[in-house]
């Protein structure tokens, strides 16, 4: 198979945005990426579309095509990739099959969503779409809701505390208001962050991401044409229903992702210098770092607390803000942390810029754990 | 049908169809057979290791209770006295 790079990137703010419709932001993230990668849409081979509840949120389904259509792309594959919040994780994953198979050259992989138009308790039942119907969502089960039983377990567990909690989402806060594309642009404080009201227990608001809108964008290519190497990538699933897995203090698909991208790429966790984790609620951070071999199972809460995922730490962690500040249109997400990887390899991180910069890593999480994707990146 | 919390949680911002019955214990049950249910919870609250008894299964879920606790009439006399005022989570 041929070596991939990303070639390009672009991404529209995060936020709340009343007069942008899901077309807009997506082109606009599209055509940052085409900018940046100093590609002519004629040059674009096939377009992949990460979206999870397009048809749901606003109303339009063939998404793909529609905004292929905008950007002058009529003519060529253009495909819609749904695994609720890793679509975009999905679509760039097998945008890089195609192109390591050789069958395109170039090849455009978006990722959008529009949430904001939607009132707060029909965007808890669209995002409980993604958890199992017929019996979490029949219960009564939010995604906080699956994540707080996740938390409440892993506290049981491994002692993971409250305050170890507060301390990714008061980390990710300080490093979005570092962040002009961030959704919140606000530190917060550890009190903040631990009287915060309550969502799901353990869990309060300041453990959730937020509800936003956004694009991501990335082109890809052969990696003879681009500086930003795709080193290692693997997408992996598991069970919908959480009550389907053995252990629910960790994602089996990440731990397997992780293997594979790990094997791919010839590294070790122990190499990776940064990285952009799927931090949908705050302990969804702790077990990713935990899943991802940066720490042992369990240790991912005082590692945190202890500040070595901070900037300025031995690994940084979600230096964009991560989804809990930078936002989380669910989309856009999975393209969104390799974009975030790419300024951070490129040395273009600005005032959140880390000081070793070669290889990153990035993970995107779908669901409750069913769907996973680790990218390993590096600059040459 | 008996079984063991594996792990709980209380939804204060529910969805759409559930605002209503906010806030409300929802738990993840090890049954005794070991296989494992996503249920709710009536009457007192439960945590991880509380022993609990199926109540039966209402639109297709498992209601369960804490083992021995009072019958549903008994509850749902206790429920009612409990009743808090509604929040809107924004």
């Amino acid at each position: 198979m041929r070596p991939v790079a990303v070639i390009g990137i672009g991404k529209t703010a995060f936020g709340a945005f009343p007069d942008r419709d899901l077309r807009s932001l997506a082109v606009e993230a599209s055509q940052k990426a085409l900018r940046n990668s100093n590609i002519q849409p004629a040059e674009v081979e096939a377009f992949y579309l990460g979206n999870f509840a397009g048809p749901s949120f606003v109303g339009q389904s063939h998404l793909a095509p529609y905004i292929a259509g905008e950007l002058g792309l009529a003519g060529i594959p253009c495909t819609r990739l749904e695994a609720a919040c890793a679509s975009s994780g999905a679509a760039f994953f097998h945008a890089c099959s195609a192109v390591a198979a050789g069958i395109y050259d170039v090849v455009l992989v978006t990722g959008v969503e529009k949430m904001t138009s939607t009132d707060t308790p029909r965007v808890a039942e669209i995002l409980a779409m993604a958890g199992d119907c017929g019996t979490e969502g029949r219960a009564g089960a939010t995604f906080p809701a699956l994540f707080a039983m996740i938390a409440r377990r892993h506290m049981h567990q491994y002692g993971t505390t409250r305050e170890q909690l507060a301390a990714v989402a008061v980390k990710n806060h300080g490093n979005g208001a570092k962040n002009p594309d961030a959704h919140m642009r606000k530190p917060i404080s550890i009190e903040q962050a631990l009287k915060g009201k309550p969502v799901a227990d353990p869990l309060t608001v300041y453990d959730c991401s937020l509800v936003s809108d956004g694009a991501a964008a990335v082109v890809i290519a052969p990696a003879d044409r681009g500086d930003v190497q795709v080193l290692g990538i693997a997408q992996t699933s598991d069970y919908v229903p959480l009550d389907h897995k053995d252990d629910i203090t960790t994602f089996h698909a990440v731990r397997t992702a992780a293997e594979k991208a790990y094997k791919m790429a010839g590294v070790s966790p122990s190499d990776i210098q940064l990285a952009e984790v799927h931090d949908c609620f705050t302990i969804a951070e702790v077990i990713a770092i935990e899943d991802l071999g940066f720490v042992r199972k369990g240790e991912g809460g005082p590692y945190t607390q202890e500040g070595r995922t901070c900037i300025k730490g031995e690994r940084p962690v979600n230096t964009s803000g991560g989804l809990k500040a930078k936002g989380h249109p669910v989309g856009a997400t999975g393209v969104a942390q390799i974009c975030d990887v790419v300024l951070q390899l490129r040395g273009e991180a600005g005032e959140r810029q880390v000081a070793k910069h070669e290889i990153g890593l990035a993970q995107n999480l779908g669901g409750s754990g069913a769907s996973a994707v680790v990218t390993i990146l590096e600059c040459k | 049908m008996k079984g063991t919390i594996y792990t709980e949680t209380i939804v204060y911002a529910a969805p759409a169809a559930f605002t209503a019955e906010a806030p409300y214990q929802l738990a993840i049950v090890t049954l005794d057979d070991g296989t494992r249910v996503t249920g709710r919870i009536e009457g007192e609250r439960v945590s991880i290791d509380t022993r609990v008894e199926l109540v039966e299964h209402r639109n297709g879920v498992p209601w369960f209770r804490r083992e021995g606790s009072s019958s549903r009439a008994e509850h749902q006399a206790a429920a009612e006295q409990r009743v808090t005022p509604q929040e809107t989570i924004a």
